[in-house]
């Protein structure tokens, strides 16, 4: 089955015109356009029930409490999890690294003890670990790439000899790669170590079970996947989130308070200090119910056509003028196109196709280390997600030349 | 909406295409500056020798687009030569035309290079960039990473 041709009239900012053009929205993995459904839930919850939750005993507070909890268990389901008191709301992923860092880090790491990222991970998932390291002196090693921009994993078993966290993503933001998680999930669990996963590119685009990626812990955002921007999520085994300290202290996230020490809240407002954020909450799950109505599984055959279709137009038009980083295969990735065209730098290009409405990034797409690998300072990166079709991808095949015949050395 | 013609004149893409005193100095005797854009990944090296108070030799290195390294350039050719102090003034008044400064809270425009008491020459070329705010950081670059260094030496 096919996701509906019109999706894009559910997106009310994509019928907008910028700079004369009709706009083309190709910058999802930064942050993704919001259905009406999403928009229209937040709109209703301050309209109707806005009241702060878990305390009120009056009917819209509890109102607030009951959508925010089934939109917990609504998520929960989402992603394959055992239970919705494994979901715990953060800011964004960035939070949940934080989090998973400073609570489980701080507890478990040492002198002596390693963590494994890879070289494609986000300056999420290794700042949080840098912070803690120069606190407490464990060591950070890194997975290395091949050329073709996925996971060299020859060494992975001395990469694993000491390590007590495994912290991979399982899509890269950069390269599209899409990593295989369960293979180092179970060697990682052999070799004694945890894993957590960035989730971020993931959930958004492949239908996710947290059972069947055999990871312990998993981070995601929600303005990826159609939702609203100031919500996240920390997924985590019962039994690991259990024994893991507070991260924030504050309301919300204790039993009790004395004059000599407080009592942990239960899972998961242990983690949740301080008044959440209900709308963006109630706004992602409606995000999640739309996402469902659409089939993750569809999702992702209308991604891999439209990689497909891309790679080829791109390859067709521009032959060697033209790189596109990460796996050539569109199975082995997912729609995220960091492209180099002949020598025109990203922000040169990204400017040009914007006299055009064409919305794509350029930077350095928050990994550094990565653009060190490649040897590059910055990427023009074109995102793909549900809404788009091949209109947009020929509007950037046939605009790339235009910044070519300005900057072309 | 202001057009790439605003922000792309011929003499920026002359510079960015064929920048001046590009390359690096040797690192002592010449003091090394390296300035990050960390929106972009845009880098610059900025190395130079002062003699007399004056900046005698001076080059430039590094990766960025089209803005950031036809300012850089301009940069290198205007400040050759110059005294700290004249140095100092002419990144001001650069600044200033980028409408970084206090006052531009208050005022709907930026002030123009017409109160310079500089010459910006080449410099006024890179105007346009302050209808492009995004744009701004990558022309200040190379003026702010010179700024880094002569605040190091003097320190």
């Amino acid at each position: 089955m096919n996701l509906p041709p019109d999706l894009k009239d559910q997106f009310p900012l994509l019928s907008q015109v910028i700079n004369d053009h009709q706009i083309v929205y190709l910058d999802s993995a930064a942050s993704s356009q919001k259905p009406d459904s999403v928009i229209e839930a937040m709109n209703s919850y301050y309209r109707t029930i806005n009241a702060n939750v878990h305390r009120g005993a009056y009917e819209i507070a509890a109102q607030a409490t009951e959508a925010m909890e089934a939109s917990r268990t609504q998520i929960g389901k989402f992603i394959g999890a055992n239970s919705a008191n494994e979901i715990v709301f953060t800011k964004n992923a960035t939070e949940s690294f934080n989090l998973v860092a400073r609570s489980w880090g701080g507890q478990n790491l040492s002198e002596g003890d390693a963590v494994l990222i890879t070289d494609m991970e986000h300056h999420a998932n290794i700042v949080p670990w840098q912070i803690l390291q120069a606190e407490q002196g464990f060591e950070i090693r890194w997975i290395p790439l091949t050329p073709d921009g996925l996971l060299d994993l020859t060494q992975l078993d001395q990469l694993l000899d000491g390590v007590k966290m495994v912290s991979i993503t399982a899509m890269s933001n950069v390269l599209g790669t899409l990593n295989p998680v369960r293979a180092i999930t179970d060697r990682a669990h052999d070799a004694g170590a945890l894993v957590t996963v960035d989730a971020s590119q993931y959930v958004p685009h492949v239908p996710t079970n947290v059972n069947d990626l055999g990871a312990d812990l998993m981070c995601f955002t929600g303005h990826k996947m159609c939702g609203p921007t100031g919500i996240g999520v920390l997924w985590g085994r019962e039994e690991i989130l259990e024994s893991m300290p507070p991260f924030l202290g504050g309301g919300e996230m204790i039993l009790d308070v004395r004059k000599d020490g407080f009592t942990s809240n239960e899972l998961p407002h242990k983690f949740e200090a301080g008044t959440p954020p209900i709308a963006e909450i109630i706004g992602l799950g409606a995000a999640v119910g739309f996402l469902e109505s659409l089939g993750m599984a569809e999702i992702r055959q209308h991604e891999i056509s439209l990689t497909e279709y891309a790679l080829k137009a791109l390859g067709d038009r521009y032959g060697d003028d033209l790189t596109i980083h990460g796996p050539k295969e569109a199975s082995q990735r997912g729609g995220v196109l960091s492209i180099q065209y002949r020598d025109v730098h990203p922000h040169d290009l990204s400017q040009v196709l914007d006299q055009k409405g064409i919305c794509i990034r350029a930077g350095h797409h928050c990994a550094k280390p990565l653009m060190r690998e490649l040897g590059v300072g910055a990427t023009a990166r074109a995102s793909l997600y549900l809404y788009n079709d091949e209109s947009d991808i020929d509007a950037l095949v046939n605009s790339l030349e235009l910044a070519g015949e300005m900057f072309a050395l | 909406m202001p057009g790439l013609e605003d922000l792309y004149k011929e003499i920026i893409l002359d510079h960015y295409r064929n920048p001046r005193n590009r390359g690096e100095l040797e690192s002592p005797p010449a003091h090394r500056t390296e300035g990050f854009n960390p929106l972009c990944g845009d880098e610059v090296t900025i190395t130079f020798e002062l003699k007399d108070d004056s900046l005698a030799e001076f080059r430039i290195a590094g990766q960025g687009c089209s803005i950031s390294q036809a300012s850089a350039s301009m940069m290198s050719a205007a400040v050759q030569g110059k005294s700290i102090k004249e140095v100092r003034d002419l990144t001001r008044e650069f600044k200033s035309m980028m409408s970084i400064h206090e006052e531009s809270i208050d005022s709907e425009e930026p002030n123009s290079a017409s109160t310079a008491t500089f010459e910006l020459g080449d410099l006024e070329a890179l105007k346009g960039v302050v209808k492009f705010p995004v744009r701004i950081k990558c022309a200040t670059l190379s003026w702010n990473t010179l700024l880094t260094g002569l605040d190091e030496l003097e320190a």
